[in-house]
Order: C-alpha cells, then structure tokens, then sequence
C-alpha cells in the first residue's frame, strides 16, 4: 500500500523546509563574519559578566583551549622550571620566582587563531624573551630558538631576529590573572604578531639552536613564519601594527 | 459501534497482531547513523568546549575521528534510500515531508486531541527534516574548515560560524529525539525490532493505523 496520507490535502513543507536550511547555511557563510562581529559587540559584554559560564560555550569572543596531548598539563609555580641551553654561553635552569623577578612587561593585543576566531584586546605580562636570552649570553653562530613545552609533545621555533622581537615574551599573567593551567601556565609564551599556534603553552625549555626546527603543527602544513594576515593563506588584520615584519 | 458500547463489550476478539514500523533497512539505516552522530558530537565537543577539550586533548588524533565520521554521515541512508531493499525507507521519507491540515492541527494544544495523525508527528516530521538539513550544511561548512585553502577568510570564519551554530542546533534536535523516545517504549521497541502495537498506533497514529490495517482506528477520546 502506498501513502495514502491524503496526498491531496497535504503539502510538502519538509522540502520547503530543508531548502530553506541549506539557504540559511549558505547566507551563514557569506556573511556569518559580519554577523559574528555584530554578535560580539552587543552580547560580549553580557557573557563576560555570566557567573554562570553556561554563556560562555555560546560560539563567539572567546579562547578555544587546544591541547594535543591527552588531558591538560598541570604544573604549580613551585614545582615549574625554565631550562635554557643550547648554543648559549650560560647554561641555566630558572625558578617561577625568579622568571617573575626579571624586568616585566606588559601587552594588549588581539588573539587570532589559524582557525579562524580572534580575542580582542587580550592583556598579557611577562618577560620579554630577548631578556632571558641575554642573561644565558647568545653565541655569536646562534641562528634560532626552539621552544618545548611540558605537555610532552609540542615545540615551536623562531628565528633569532624574531625572538629578540619586542612584542615576544614568556607571559605569566593573563587580563591580570595568573596564567591559568587552560592557557598555558605557569608559564607560556607569546608571540604578538603570530597565529596562536605559534604562542606554545606549557613552555619549559628554550634551546638556541643554529637553524629553525619546525615546530608540531608546522610538521602537519602550517607555515613556519605565523604573521597574522600574511601566512597560512588568510587575510586577517595583523594583530601587531609594527612597521617592517621583518624575516 | 460507540465509544460507550466499545468498552462495556467484554473482550473477545483475539489481540491484533502487532504493526510492522521500521524494516530492516530502516533500522539499519537508523543505528548506523546514530553511530555517526554519536561520533560526531563527541568528538566535536571536545574540539570545541573548553572543558571537554581539556579532558580529552589528542586534538589531532579527534580531528582526525572528526572529520572522517563527519563524511561517513549520509552514507547509510543513501545506501538505505536506493534499490529494491529502499523501498519502505522511500515512502516514510515522502510521508515524512508531507504536512496535512491535521499536523498543522497538532501544534495547537487545544486541538492537539482532534488532530488523525499519520505514520509521524509534526515534531518528527520536523526533526528529521532538521537533521537532513543539517547533515549537508555541516559537510560543506567543515569541508571548508578542513579544506579551507581556496576560500577567503570570510568565508571561513563564515564556515566556522555556520558549523557551531547547527551544531548546536543537532545537539538539542538529537538531545530532544533520545528524550522522547526514552519516553515511549513501544516506540523506541520498535526501533529495535521494528513492530509496534497495533493498539499504540490506533492511540497515537490513527491514521496510518487505518492504512495498515484498513481497519477504522476508533479512537476514544481521552479517559
């Protein structure tokens, strides 16, 4: 028997329906950006005062924890130490306390990922990185810095012209915070003018080496050199407005 | 025969046999699928939810499981839709997308009572066209976030926009239908074994009872 559901007297709203959906998904990717923007500005203050944190988990304005490893690597500011060695005159392994009695700095500047979302005006302090290079002594064949992190698989590496950057630092505060496990702490570090993948989290040793060493996302096709906006084939405003990127 | 005459009748009849609701192909079709969205919403909340992503981690390993789960998706039922095997699975989908005056009926809970409904109700009716929907808008939106090379940032961040917000649209679209068959098990029976009661489908699908069984349904009005 066929369907007798008096065909006549019905009307088929399941493929006006479904049209419609995939309609809604196409104007969604034309112009989901503008509106995600538009999403931001008026409901991102309301999700940031939320005690609740329900609000939070709403698609826009916020940090995405990515880890590679399983679980999320925990380690107190007692217990955290900072190898530096390599190509360095001074071999050292530095204390919490003492990373924190170094000269700080602080920064504001957007957090845009390689996916695709971006935190505005995020606050950061710590110590500039050039900083911890110069009290290990850069020898003079030096040519770049790799950086490993506690979580047992990521690096990341930089150029020696980059890492002396101004805007690169070892961060250990977040918007006044202390630098919460989910984002990197005790210690991390941050490279402004980079995609996020560049910033390692969990940072425990910096290796000065004589040529860069691709980092754990680089090995799986993302550029080595990060600048927001001019790598990895997008468009996105720089987050660091710095005359001459240089390479 | 009355309502009233009905339930003073002793009964003597023999039980009706019960209806078959899902086929095989039906069913098949149905846990393989769900498979895949199980999948799918695990995975992708773990890429996704702060709290979740910190549990599990592996990210490269859940992208991975992601992805290829995702493109799995409508593979059971455009294997199910075709060929001599489809052919019960063809005839829900059209019921499924045609709307009558007493579905329309069914929304307003005043009229809920009056309304013959057929093989499913408006809600199912909406669900299922819901999660087609959404099935090929996530698989052109997480192409492009997987594949994103030939698109402008726009468009992606476009793409990543469309991919959360359906998927939050199925987690409570699936959250709903586990909600509401855990709350009908001759429904949820027969998803398993495929036959329901003939006395659920005269309570609650009337119509369609009538054309299984060419019997009339008799409904009686709410005891």
């Amino acid at each position: 028997m066929g369907v007798v559901e008096a065909v006549e007297r019905s009307s088929p709203v399941g493929r006006r329906a479904f049209l419609t959906l995939l309609g809604l998904g196409a104007a969604g990717i034309a112009v989901g950006a503008r509106v995600e923007g538009w999403l931001e500005r008026t409901l991102g203050p309301v999700i940031a005062r939320d005690p609740t944190g329900f609000l939070s988990l709403l698609p826009f304005g916020r940090f995405r924890i990515y880890t590679v490893t399983g679980g999320l690597p925990e380690r107190s500011r007692a217990d955290y130490r900072l190898r530096v060695d390599g190509l360095v005159e001074r071999p050292m392994t530095l204390r919490f306390d003492e990373l924190v009695a170094m000269p700080s700095m602080r920064v504001v500047h957007d957090f845009q990922c390689v996916t695709g979302w971006r935190v505005h005006d995020v606050a950061w302090k710590g110590v500039r990185l050039r900083d911890v290079l110069d009290r290990a002594g850069v020898r003079p064949h030096a040519r770049a810095v790799r950086f490993v992190s506690f979580d047992g698989a990521y690096s990341e590496s930089l150029t020696l012209a980059q890492a002396r950057r101004d805007d690169v630092m070892v961060a250990y505060e977040l918007e006044g915070e202390p630098l919460s496990s989910a984002h990197g702490g005790p210690a991390r570090l941050y490279v402004a003018p980079m995609y996020g993948y560049k910033s390692l989290k969990w940072l425990s040793r910096i290796e000065v080496t004589d040529s860069v060493i691709p980092g754990f996302w680089e090995e799986r096709g993302y550029d080595v050199d990060g600048w927001v906006g001019a790598s990895n084939g997008r468009d996105d405003d720089p987050t660091v407005r710095s005359p001459g990127r240089k390479r | 025969m009355t309502a009233v005459q009905a339930r003073s009748t002793p009964r003597l009849q023999p039980p009706e046999p019960d209806l078959l609701r899902f086929d095989r192909t039906e069913r098949l079709v149905h846990w393989t699928t769900a498979m895949l969205f199980l999948t799918v919403l695990f995975t992708g909340a773990s890429l996704y939810a702060g709290p979740v992503s910190q549990l599990v981690g592996r990210r490269d390993l859940v992208r991975s499981v992601h992805v290829i789960a995702g493109l799995c998706l409508p593979l059971p039922f455009l294997l199910g839709v075709v060929g001599r095997w489809g052919r019960r699975l063809r005839s829900d989908v059209e019921r499924l997308n045609r709307w009558s005056i007493d579905d329309r009926r069914w929304w307003r809970r005043a009229k809920r009572s009056d309304a013959q409904l057929g093989k499913f109700n408006p809600g199912q009716k909406l669900n299922a066209t819901f999660i087609a929907a959404a099935v090929v808008v996530m698989i052109a939106s997480g192409s492009m976030m997987k594949w994103f090379e030939p698109f402008p940032d726009s468009w992606r961040t476009g793409a990543t926009f469309v991919h959360d917000w359906f998927a939050l649209g199925l987690w409570l679209a699936i959250g709903g239908h586990v909600w509401f068959a855990l709350r009908d098990a001759d429904a949820l029976r027969a998803m398993l074994h495929g036959t329901i009661p003939a006395r659920w489908a005269r309570a609650h699908r009337p119509r369609w009872y009538e054309e299984e069984t060419g019997n009339p349904a008799n409904r009686l009005k709410n005891p």
